[in-house]
């Protein structure tokens, strides 16, 4: 919610919470589960780190109920860095965003990776003065993220799996939308948002604009820096790395070298100079093989 | 003239736009010689510490400090302005402090995001007030006597200039007025302006 105070400050405003999200473009975001994660992201170069307590990779081996972590965890992470700290909370799940916001986090995800609390509502993130980010795996989804006040979406992918497949997957279906929408003449616009559910205004915006309103990162499966440089080439705006760091080998100097290539992701002799000797890559899984879909939830 | 952007990480895109609406061939400044070519420079908002390192990873730190200490003009914006200060207070070991202005800054001085905001900023000789976004950003703690402080916000710097270094907390390229890039642009600072004028 927007408040006014001294000198006609405005907080919560959505100029604002889309303004984090531009500031961290370009960057790498790190799932961390220990403060001393969250000084290795940081000592690397991460824009910001999610603070959780099992990476998707744990969550998908144990099972069970994924829910907002504890909150000690996330204050402790908020005192080992000086970046942004985002966390989740569950998909509808408005009183764990609640909770997240009264400690302070910089970014609320909405997250499919943890079991959702509402089989049909995500959160009014309109309420909130923290902004949130939410998982797409279509045009249509981020849409109707978007509509519900998400100022920052990320492609899904298919976390905890360190196969980059679904995410490209999501990325090629959000951005081929988008420009086949520029070519659409304003009656097809009208069919577009009833194929796609999604408002027609934000619909016309995106003809207009030819891009979301707001940034779009991309997220699930990205382990080595030569994913990272494909997803940005693709047209993702930033990267999210959950396991693909800390379940890796070696992560701080992997850490290192998805940060250099997300800045340098057109140069393929920097990608070939980062991505030399970085030990093991977190262990991948085929798609098929996988009980559970996280990138289907969402609605 | 040719007006480069440092695009290491954050907010290089929207400076650009912003470049290309008033007219300005705006381009990416990632390498060495990109950044030989550019007769004025913007160091954009993102994230201080990590555009730090990447000034390393791509060899750009010697390079710039060069450039600076030849009088190159240069905006920094939040993060910017971070790297341009000679002080940082509370700073992120061995980040880069460019020493192009005689302040000092702390970083993520008006605190987390919940309390980012936008106000209207009074910037001297300007007709209207200039829409002041703030992004977890930096405040200015001191500055020294060859520091023009060209606009304030409840009695704290927040748009500074020394010499041919133009410095803010918060992020005109968020804004939808091109008033402080045209400045920027037109500016002579050969001639070392000391007046602020509004610009036509």
């Amino acid at each position: 919610m927007a408040a006014e105070s001294m000198s006609g400050r405005e907080t919560g405003t959505t100029l604002v919470k889309r303004g984090l999200a531009e500031m961290l473009k370009g960057g790498v975001i790190m799932d961390v589960v220990t403060p001393d994660q969250a000084k290795v992201a940081e000592d690397a170069g991460a824009v910001a780190v999610m603070a959780l307590e099992r990476v998707p990779a744990d969550i998908r081996r144990d099972g069970g109920v994924a829910r907002m972590s504890d909150p000690e965890m996330i204050t402790g992470i908020q005192q080992a860095v000086t970046i942004p700290v985002m966390a989740k909370a569950r998909i509808g799940h408005f009183v764990e965003a609640q909770i997240l916001e009264a400690l302070d986090v910089d970014y609320i995800d909405e997250s499919e990776v943890l079991t959702p609390a509402d089989e049909a509502h995500h959160i009014d993130k309109w309420a909130f003065t923290v902004p949130f980010v939410c998982g797409a795996v279509n045009l249509g989804e981020a849409l109707r993220r978007i509509s519900e006040g998400a100022c920052m979406i990320r492609s899904k992918g298919e976390a905890g799996t360190g196969n980059i497949v679904e995410a490209v997957r999501h990325l090629r279906s959000i951005i081929g939308d988008i420009r086949k929408i520029t070519q659409a003449d304003s009656a097809e616009l009208f069919d577009w948002a009833k194929q796609l559910r999604a408002p027609l205004p934000l619909v016309r915006e995106v003809a207009e604009t030819g891009w979301l309103p707001v940034p779009m990162f991309c997220a699930g499966g990205i382990s080595t820096p030569a994913d990272a440089g494909l997803v940005m080439q693709l047209g993702a705006e930033a990267v999210f790395v959950g396991s693909g760091i800390f379940k890796s080998s070696d992560p701080a100097p992997r850490a290192k070298a998805i940060v250099e290539a997300a800045t340098n992701y057109r140069d393929p002799h920097i990608l070939a100079k980062v991505s030399r000797g970085l030990g093991e890559p977190m262990p991948g899984l085929e798609i098929d093989g996988l009980e559970t879909r996280l990138a289907d939830r969402g609605w | 003239m040719k007006v480069g952007v440092l695009a290491l990480q954050g907010a290089f895109g929207l400076h650009e736009q912003v470049l290309n609406r008033i007219g300005v061939a705006a381009v990416q400044v990632r390498t060495p010689e990109e950044l030989a070519e550019v007769d004025r420079l913007v160091i954009p908002g993102g994230e201080s510490t990590a555009i730090s390192k990447l000034l390393d990873v791509n060899g750009l730190g010697d390079p710039l400090a060069d450039r600076l200490a030849d009088g190159l003009p240069v905006l920094g914006t939040c993060a910017g302005m971070i790297l341009l200060a000679a002080e940082v207070v509370d700073g992120y070991p061995g980040q880069h402090r460019f020493g192009a202005i005689d302040a000092a800054v702390r970083r993520n001085g008006y605190g987390r995001q919940s309390e980012s905001f936008h106000a209207p900023i009074d910037i001297e000789g300007w007709e209207s007030a200039f829409p002041g976004v703030f992004i977890r950003a930096p405040v200015v703690e001191s500055v020294g006597r060859d520091v023009e402080v060209l606009a304030e916000l409840d009695g704290v710097p927040v748009l500074c200039r020394q010499g041919s270094t133009v410095v803010s907390s918060f992020h005109p390229e968020l804004a939808q007025d091109d008033r402080i890039h045209r400045w920027f642009v037109e500016q002579d600072w050969s001639t070392g302006h000391r007046w602020f004028v509004e610009q036509e």
